[in-house]
């Protein structure tokens, strides 16, 4: 148990997917998720806390030390590759005991630690096969365990549930974050799954192209992206992102987007004040996008039906505005057909504005 | 039916090709072993096939370890002696250069280091020499430090002979393993070399026994170099293929007792490739295969 400070960590030579001066902290339990896409350098930052990549510049913490002469051993972290990396050559068990015999645990309590951990993921049948004669979940199980049966200062996973099927990877994910809770260990999760990362973290960090953007509380990150990329990249659908540029019309400030436009003349001091420019990009998340079959008093924006998408519980309609097609989230079965006029309003409490050029939110 | 005999008719086709394959291969063999239990008076019988019928005799095995003299007791020839020279030269450098290939190998292939393949192409260079046009000197070199007529000056020369090839086939194979299963014997507490023998070499023992394989036949058919170093007097290090041609040379085209010679010579090798069979074809399919 212990927290993970990471000082202006940069690796670029010789790397696949490097990291730029990055600086990140997590607290003493804390289970925090880095989010990003692939190749954005996830694996690369776990692998320097872990010791297994040497970082050129910038400085790794582990507790109240300075780790960076220390070997992987010396740090007492558990990681979970996203290649699984288990031992072909001996029994799940044996892979499970591994990281305890090595540190010299009495056979029993191996035993009784492989039994529980084993439990727990569900693979006590698995426990005398060999590796190869699993399938890829059970490996990744399997992976899993080699981490939990250790009781180390960090845990490392990488994508651990990317390979399950859909019903285990939501079972595992509660247990995972109960286990978490319950061990109170300090967590670090690199994942590409924003409803992961949602989910169970305490704090997401969002990574593109090895650079932090933002490093925030799930439902911060969630409700105020700090910018286009972040926005984009969390929330399923993604946010519809519409360019506009703001206009003046009749002594009130708009966003003309060409087939509609949209009055900011409450906060438009606040745009002004921080865009650089008049080009801004409307955001505004499919659930916070109303539709309506007649036209509403407060004057929706006219569309027409694209696509229409049932979900089940929810449909996804995606509705055309001029040339701007907008998604939609209806919470229920949606009745009309492409082509269908419809109308569109947005919660004005939910609307973001971003600057075109830099990318940054403004409001 | 159809279908059936269909099926029938490609095994037969393929049994077939397989028997014609390895009779092409294996005919020399019972050619040798035909000769070496012929009597002399039949040996050059023509045309040869007609010498398929004859009286086997086991003279010429007895030959290879005693020699007959006219009028005297026969002497031994220590062709047993000769045996075990060889395969303790041959076995001492194969064991030498797959160790020192498999270590080599695992740095070249996973460690940061400056001029790598450079390095790598020097090793291979060793080998692009015809080996020949390094015997004088390493005849004087060898003098200069006592190593002519011993033991240990052959087990060195051939582990020089073979270390390059053992590097170089180590290394693909090697780099096939994937380095995480390493890195997480690191993060589970092993040493960088814990972690190199806990988790890579179990599945490198595989590939080592086919690069030991090839070492073997290099290190056990030698036989120019054998010759100068121990060939040149009769001493206690000499190598079984020097005798060999040493009888071929000395004592007439005695056929009989060449074949039985090579037959005795083939058998260590036989048996060590027989034990080593199944690691072998592992070894050599190794990395054809996506697992």
């Amino acid at each position: 148990m212990a927290r993970v400070l990471l000082e202006n960590v940069t690796l670029e030579k010789g790397i696949l997917c490097p990291v730029h001066s990055l600086t990140l902290e997590v607290r003493d339990k804390e289970f925090v998720s880095l989010l990003a896409p692939s190749g954005s350098g996830k694996t690369t930052t776990l692998r320097i806390v872990a010791g297994l990549d040497r970082p050129e510049k910038g400085s790794v913490w582990i507790g109240d030390e300075e780790v960076g002469d220390m070997t992987p051993a010396e740090r007492d972290v558990a990681m979970i590759f996203q290649t699984y990396a288990l031992y072909p050559h001996v029994s799940v068990r044996d892979n499970l005991a591994s990281p305890l015999k090595v540190r010299k645990t009495p056979e029993t309590e191996i035993d009784r630690s492989v039994k529980e951990v084993a439990e727990v993921l569900h693979i006590e049948d698995l426990l005398d096969k060999r590796p190869v004669t699993l399938s890829g979940g059970e490996m990744q199980r399997v992976a899993i365990g080699r981490a939990l049966i250790r009781k180390p200062r960090v845990y490392l996973m990488d994508e651990p549930l990317t390979n399950l099927d859909a019903k285990l990877r939501v079972e595992l994910r509660a247990e995972m974050k109960r286990l978490q809770k319950e061990l109170g260990q300090t967590t670090i999760y690199a994942t590409h799954d924003e409803v992961e990362a949602l989910a169970m973290s305490n704090r997401i960090a969002v990574l593109n192209q090895g650079r932090l953007i933002q490093y925030d509380a799930p439902e911060a990150i969630y409700t105020h992206p700090k910018n286009t990329f972040v926005a984009r990249f969390v929330g399923t659908p993604a946010m519809n992102m519409i360019p506009c540029s703001l206009e003046e019309k009749h002594g009130r400030k708009i966003l003309q987007a060409g087939a509609f436009e949209y009055d900011i003349t409450d906060f438009a001091e606040a745009v002004q004040g921080k865009a650089t420019g008049d080009e801004l990009v409307l955001g505004v998340r499919p659930a916070h996008v109303e539709l309506h079959s007649k036209p509403p008093v407060d004057g929706g924006i006219q569309a027409s039906v694209y696509v229409v998408e049932p979900m089940g519980r929810m449909t996804i309609v995606d509705v055309k505005v001029g040339e701007n097609v907008f998604k939609v989230k209806v919470p229920h079965l949606f009745e009309g057909k492409p082509g269908d006029s419809v109308w569109i309003s947005l919660d004005p409490r939910s609307v973001h504005i971003f600057d075109r050029k830099t990318g940054e939110a403004i409001a | 039916m159809q279908r059936r005999t269909k099926r029938q008719v490609k095994r037969i086709i393929r049994y077939a090709l397989i028997i014609v394959v390895t009779a092409f291969f294996i005919f020399p063999l019972i050619w040798l072993g035909l000769t070496s239990i012929k009597p002399r008076a039949v040996l050059f019988d023509k045309p040869s096939w007609s010498s398929l019928f004859f009286e086997p005799t086991a003279k010429n095995y007895i030959d290879v370890f005693y020699r007959e003299q006219y009028g005297l007791p026969p002497v031994r020839t220590y062709f047993e002696m000769l045996l075990v020279n060889s395969l303790l030269i041959s076995l001492a450098s194969v064991g030498l250069s797959t160790i020192i290939g498999t270590l080599a190998a695992w740095a070249f292939s996973r460690f940061e280091m400056r001029g790598k393949n450079t390095m790598m192409f020097f090793i291979l260079s060793t080998r692009m020499l015809p080996p020949i046009a390094t015997l004088v000197p390493l005849y004087l070199l060898y003098r200069a430090l006592g190593f002519m007529y011993t033991h240990h000056g052959l087990i060195l020369l051939y582990t020089m002979f073979t270390l390059a090839f053992s590097v170089w086939m180590m290394k693909g194979f090697i780099d096939e393993i994937p380095k995480e299963l390493e890195e997480a014997a690191m993060v589970d507490g092993h040493s960088r070399l814990g972690a190199f023998f806990k988790a890579t070499l179990p599945q490198a023992l595989t590939a080592m026994a086919a690069t030991a394989m090839f070492c073997l036949m290099t290190a056990w058919n030698e036989y120019a170099f054998a010759l100068v170093v121990t060939g040149t007097d009769w001493t206690h290090a000499r190598t079984a293929p020097v005798q060999l041609a040493k009888t071929f040379g000395e004592s007439g085209y005695n056929w009989g007792l060449i074949t039985a010679s090579e037959l005795i010579y083939l058998i260590p090798v036989i048996i060590i490739t027989f034990i080593m069979q199944e690691y072998l074809l592992r070894g050599i399919t190794f990395g054809t295969i996506k697992r």
